[in-house]
């Protein structure tokens, strides 16, 4: 099989209003991607471009994104698994890149999602589950993670100030992450006594929208050595679905998708959960850190909550989880956020984390969920 | 008749399982199960993808069912700002699960994991329709 790696990886600052349009967000982030890189936009055979569709008047922004890059006529399409649309981009780069198509192909992740009121955000999002049988009883993104994390605490007596504790920690690294909306470190008791949005998270339990883009630059070995010093491989991929329905779902307590995902990724990459230096999971909501570490194997089922109140998931704990913030921190333009999380394991096993560096980390981890669960992906990279 | 009055906002109409419409208008829930190979469906399918037949039977989800988990909704999205606040639960009954909103006659400080529930259709304003869950 062909070696791939990550050469570049970049994205803008998110924001809860970017001020400019798509095409000029993801030029930015284009750009701290191929900054000091020893190619340039010829050289790139290909471009993925991934979002959530709806929140943009602009239909089909392939082409448009593309054309802005300076990389027509090279081919351009859309990927789309909601919130890990850009993970999605990184698998199908791969795969194109090791059947020989490509040598190098860019990955941009992109959401404006400032374009739409809060409420219609949050109706947009809720159509991202069964439009027949669901969303007309009112169901969204957060009430979908609620349903777990209420079935997570009953049967494992998980408490609310347990999933604080992962937004003390995310706000923590939060607040000196530059890209970061959120740069404020919260407590215990701003968390515990932020308004209930919907039984049991409350307002700091769950990620803000925001305005963003990410790019990846993947390339085939040979050409990864010539273009960067320090190529940061792609050794691990897992990518699986749950059902669209709250109804299919068989475990409430876990994700089914992102144990698949990581069972795949793990097996693929001949490594299992111990050889995780640093990883990042998908916070859109507090109880999704929890969940991740358990789908992912960093702790037994229901034994999660351990690593947060022991503090093993700090940058100097035994697994370091979403030292950059996280979605918590740094908010989630869901078409940007794979891109992100690939970007900080990129900057850690590069050892240029400056805010938060894990000590040589060889090995990371990306977790990306789309929308409640219904899309698992799992990337592992290594130095 | 399709989908167009069914919950708080509809977003699509035709179906070939609109006849769910018409069995809950009549005060039935109904699943759909495969004439073929028997597995059953909620949501209701109209068709097999194990057998590739469309032919399938409806049946009642009637009886008891436990409540897996719920939510408390605070805030509605557009479209359902005057729904707000309502309880969103998903129920084990009989081989399906279902999503629907608790009935506001169930006290939030009575609603556990794990409760004995029921189904059935309920009116909302302006002729629509849905179903919820109750206590058994």
């Amino acid at each position: 099989m062909a070696e791939v790696a990550i050469v570049g990886a970049g994205q803008t600052a998110f924001s809860r209003q970017c001020g400019v349009n798509i095409r000029e967000l993801s030029f930015e982030a284009f750009k701290e991607a191929m900054e000091g890189l020893d190619i340039t936009a010829e050289d790139i055979d290909a471009s993925i471009i991934c979002s959530a569709p709806e929140y943009d008047k602009q239909r089909s922004p392939a082409g448009l994104i593309s054309e802005y890059l300076g990389l027509t006529p090279k081919p351009a399409f859309y990927v789309e698994t909601v919130c890990s649309s850009s993970s999605t981009g990184l698998r199908v780069a791969w795969s194109m890149i090791t059947a020989g198509l490509h040598k190098t192909v860019a990955v941009i992740g992109f959401q404006k999602m400032s374009e739409l009121s809060s409420r219609e955000a949050a109706e947009r999002m809720g159509r991202g589950g069964d439009i027949i049988w669901e969303s007309p009883f009112g169901l969204t993104m957060p009430a979908g993670y609620a349903l777990y994390a209420r079935a997570h605490m009953a049967k494992y007596g998980t408490t609310e100030e347990h999933l604080a504790k992962v937004r003390v920690k995310n706000s923590h690294y939060g607040a000196s992450n530059p890209k970061a909306t959120y740069r404020k470190e919260l407590g215990l008791e701003d968390i515990m006594n932020s308004e209930v949005i919907t039984s049991p998270l409350k307002k700091f339990d769950c990620c803000a929208n925001a305005d963003g883009a990410s790019c990846t630059i993947v390339a085939r070995g040979d050409v990864a050595r010539g273009a960067c010093k320090i190529p940061i491989w792609i050794i691990g991929l897992g990518a699986a679905t749950d059902t669209m329905s709250m109804a299919g779902r068989e475990s409430l307590t876990g994700l089914r998708c992102a144990q698949e995902a990581a069972r795949q990724a793990y097996k693929m990459a001949g490594i299992g959960p111990q050889d995780i230096d640093v990883a990042e999971v998908h916070d859109c909501f507090t109880v999704s850190e929890i969940l991740a570490y358990e789908d992912l194997g960093f702790a037994k089922p229901g034994e999660g909550v351990g690593l947060i109140e022991d503090k093993q998931t700090y940058v100097d704990g035994k697994m370091p989880v979403n030292v950059d913030g996280g979605l918590l921190s740094k908010g989630h333009p869901i078409g940007a956020t794979g891109g992100s999380q690939l970007r900080t394991i990129v900057r850690q096993l590069r050892r240029e984390a400056t805010e938060a560096q894990v000590k040589e980390p060889e090995v990371g981890l990306v977790h990306n969920i789309g929308g409640i669960g219904q899309y698992g992906n799992v990337t592992i990279l290594r130095r | 008749m399709g989908f167009e009055n069914f919950g708080t906002v509809s977003f699509t109409t035709e179906a070939k399982t609109a006849d769910f419409i018409n069995y809950l208008e009549s005060g039935k829930v109904m699943a759909t199960r495969c004439k073929q190979c028997g597995t059953t469906y909620f949501p209701p399918k109209a068709d097999c993808p194990d057998c590739l037949s469309s032919e399938v039977e409806w049946f009642e989800v009637g009886g008891k069912g436990e409540l897996r988990s719920y939510t408390k909704v605070n805030y509605g999205p557009t479209g359902f700002e005057a729904d707000a606040p309502y309880t969103l639960a998903l129920g084990e009954f009989d081989g399906v699960q279902i999503l629907a909103r608790l009935s506001r006659d169930i006290e939030e400080k009575d609603i556990k994991v794990g409760m004995s529930l029921t189904v059935s259709p309920v009116k909302l304003p302006e002729n629509r329709l849905a179903y919820e869950f109750k206590r058994a």
